[in-house]
């Protein structure tokens, strides 16, 4: 089986889809001829052609309003946001027309919107935002994050096939530093299905995107020190696995809600209410929350590691939570 | 919420600080930020405020002793506290309320050295859910968290010892086994309603099932015939109804024939501390109530100090207010001796759960006219079965048999007059 990049599944997950559909296609910024910021459609254009791979002018709200068009006359766009900062360009687009249509009117919208999101590689304020919050807050639509290539792949063909608009957050620090076996067969990782990722009993971290491999490394960590950590990998934020985060929740009794993301309003709020609501009785501590505090990600280095959560971080919240 | 105390880190160098002085008793409220305890340190000495505004409920290092940096000083409980020491108020436990309970300071400052034993141990929604299931005491683990707390881990490693010592003790077969859940879910067949319990009903199915578990359930059985009383009743009714304003019951002579019976056997009056017997020196009897919602226990405090016509009136305005929903909390608790009246629908006699924790009760059936046999002659007689169950951990047969007897007796050869 190849080993392939987070950011090679992704391309070879629209690949396989491109050629599988003829009704795939591809708009954004420099996604042609450049082959896109980070490379994810090189070599797209040379195969697929103009009409297929289009590059477009630089204008958010064009390229979610001509998704939505052609997907609406039964095509299935895949939009390039060159980083999911400029994503509130097309914000209108999305919100108002692409989750409410189908709502409104019956016909499906069956379109990808995707790109580079997170922090960590010293991009700045603009240029590292988690904003998939604002479109979990947006029924109509889903939000998915993968966290490995395997998945990356899977998740990208399965948002191409699925019927409903699909935002699909690319975390641009595992871009090239994941690598997993993938394999070359046409395969999807259903949408809505979390994975565990680790296997515990003392404390359930449950997480999504970069963090995955944050609280796994934290886990391995506390293993030495007898402490047993799950892991559970929410990949896919809307509609999110409730089974699974309560089955994790039941089994440990104790949880940590890690993201990248800043704190209030942020997914772990959404969980905390969900675990309160539904395994109350099954806690055995304070749901504890790790994120990144309620600012701007910074660009300088030094804030910027303070600001992200990071394994030190999540091992001494879970240490903590094990003492109570 | 509870906020930790912690011994500061008072410049790099520095491992351990010694505790001077808590400006701050046990239970005194606390301002964020106000002055909390005075440390002492191989820099420094300091003055430390208080993490956040709430009431010092744990003291864990005393004064003068010396413990790591970041060692748990004490505890500051929010202002959400507040509702919690209420809702412990409410309980009808004659233990004093928690935080008095701890005030002794800790000899040291370890969490495993917390106090088993302590009235309200702090626990989880998980633990209190595990303790129900399995009928455990949590006053009778040991908590290894934080402050004492006990843990997930904690319960079920006390469960699991206590059931492994089970089988040794118990091959007398009666017992229901110890480790079946008590809300277990169960598949039915055909169709259902569902209702979910109310919080009454809960509360009872608890406290219920607690006490199987928790006493030594015995029952015993007497015949009395009450010729005295219902002639006494339908010679002075009117009178009575005509001078007090309300009707003669039965209900009074009860209570009054149980505190003269308690006084001469005054362990049917006590309680189960662990392994010490408390006499309690009030006589508190409680009345059980069956409402719509269900049962309540008003209670007549302090019945060993009235007459016949102060019971009478206490038992009426009781059943008045519990009929009405006018009982306040401290009207359905300290009781130490409960009476319930199974005969109220004609039964003949039931055979009452002990209301821990308490050690007896009593239960009455119907008064009814029966044939006995009086100078080897069938005479018709009112007659009335009391039942008194109580707890063979501390009272024996005899003892339960010698109470019944006198209780007998008080009521068959009346004497106090009831007008």
């Amino acid at each position: 089986m190849a080993v392939l990049t987070y950011l090679e599944a992704i391309r070879q997950g629209i690949w396989e889809e491109m050629e599988r559909d003829p009704s795939v296609f591809l708009l954004g910024e420099d996604i042609g001829t450049y082959g896109g910021a980070f490379k994810v459609t090189a070599g797209m254009l040379e195969k697929f052609g103009e009409a297929r791979v289009i590059d477009t002018p630089i204008s958010e709200s064009a390229i979610v309003g001509a998704a939505v068009g052609a997907a609406l006359m039964g095509l299935r766009p895949v939009a390039e946001m060159q980083f999911m900062d400029f994503i509130s360009c097309g914000f209108d687009q999305i919100v108002n027309m692409a989750a409410k249509i189908h709502y409104r009117w019956g016909p499906s919208v069956p379109m990808v919107i995707r790109g580079p999101s997170g922090a960590g590689v010293h991009g700045g304020p603009f240029h590292s935002q988690s904003n998939e919050m604002w479109f979990v807050h947006t029924p109509g639509v889903k939000v998915v994050v993968p966290a490995t290539a395997y998945d990356a792949k899977g998740l990208i063909k399965a948002s191409i096939r699925d019927d409903n608009p699909v935002i699909f957050y690319e975390h641009k620090f595992l871009y090239r530093r994941i690598k997993d076996e993938v394999p070359a067969d046409d395969y999807v990782v259903p949408l809505g299905k979390a994975a565990v990722r680790r296997e515990g009993r003392d404390i359930a971290i449950i997480t999504y995107g970069a963090m995955v491999w944050t609280a796994l490394e934290a886990a391995s960590e506390l293993e030495k020190e007898g402490l047993s950590l799950e892991v559970v990998d929410l990949r896919t934020l809307l509609p999110y696995d409730e089974e699974s985060v309560l089955a994790s929740v039941r089994k440990c009794s104790k949880v940590v809600l890690l993201h990248e993301d800043t704190r209030t309003g942020g997914m772990a709020g959404e969980l905390a209410a969900l675990i309160a609501e539904k395994a109350f009785e099954d806690l055995d501590g304070p749901i504890v929350r790790v994120t990144a505090p309620d600012t701007p990600v910074p660009f300088s280095p030094p804030l910027e590691e303070y600001f992200l959560p990071n394994a030190q971080k999540v091992i001494e919240a879970a240490r903590s939570l094990a003492a109570y | 919420m509870a906020t930790k105390v912690i011994m500061p880190q008072m410049g790099e160098s520095i491992a351990e600080g010694t505790v001077v002085k808590w400006l701050k008793k046990l239970g005194e409220h606390v301002e964020r930020d106000e002055p909390l305890l005075e440390i002492s340190t191989d820099k420094v000495d300091a003055e430390i405020p208080s993490p956040a505004s709430g009431t010092l409920t744990e003291i864990v290092v005393s004064e003068n002793q010396t413990v790591e940096v970041n060692a748990v000083l004490g505890w500051i409980d929010g202002e959400g506290a507040g509702t919690a020491a209420g809702t412990a108020k409410a309980e009808p436990a004659a233990a004093p309320p928690a935080i008095p309970a701890k005030a002794a300071p800790a000899p040291a400052p370890t969490a495993s050295d917390a106090p088993v034993g302590t009235t309200h141990p702090r626990s989880s929604p998980v633990v209190q859910k595990l303790a129900a299931e399995h009928g455990v005491d949590l006053t009778k683990v040991r908590g290894t968290g934080e402050g004492g707390r006990i843990s997930k881990k904690d319960i079920l490693d006390y469960v699991a010892q206590t059931q492994a010592s089970v089988p040794a003790t118990s091959t007398s077969g009666a017992a229901p086994p110890p480790a079946a859940p008590a809300l277990a879910k169960i598949a039915f067949a055909g169709p259902t309603q569902v209702v979910p319990m109310t919080p009454i009903r809960r509360q009872i199915a608890e406290h219920m099932l607690a006490s199987r578990r928790a006493a030594a359930h015995v029952t015993t059985v007497f015949e009395v015939e009450m010729t005295r009383v219902v002639e006494l009743m339908a010679r002075q009714g009117e009178e009575f109804e005509r001078r007090h304003g309300f009707k003669l019951s039965y209900t009074p002579f009860f209570i009054r024939a149980v505190v003269e019976a308690i006084r001469d056997f005054p362990i049917i009056n006590s309680s189960v501390e662990v392994t010490n017997i408390v006499y309690r020196r009030d006589i508190n009897i409680g009345v059980a109530v069956a409402m719509e919602t269900g049962l309540i226990v008003p209670v007549i405090k302090n019945a060993s100090e009235k007459n016949f016509l102060e019971v009478a009136r206490a038992v009426k305005d009781l059943a008045e207010r519990a009929r009405t929903k006018h009982l306040s909390v401290e009207d359905v608790q300290g009781g130490t001796f409960t009476i319930t009246n199974p005969g109220i629908f004609g039964g003949l006699l039931g055979t009452p759960i002990i209301n821990q924790p308490q050690v007896a009760i009593l239960g009455v059936g119907a008064i009814e006219k029966r044939p006995v046999v009086r100078d080897d002659a069938i005479a018709i007689r009112p007659m009335v079965y009391l039942v008194l169950s109580f707890d063979h951990r501390i009272i024996d047969g005899a003892v339960a048999d010698q109470f019944m007897s006198r209780l007998k007796s008080v009521l068959e050869n009346w004497a106090e007059p009831v007008l």
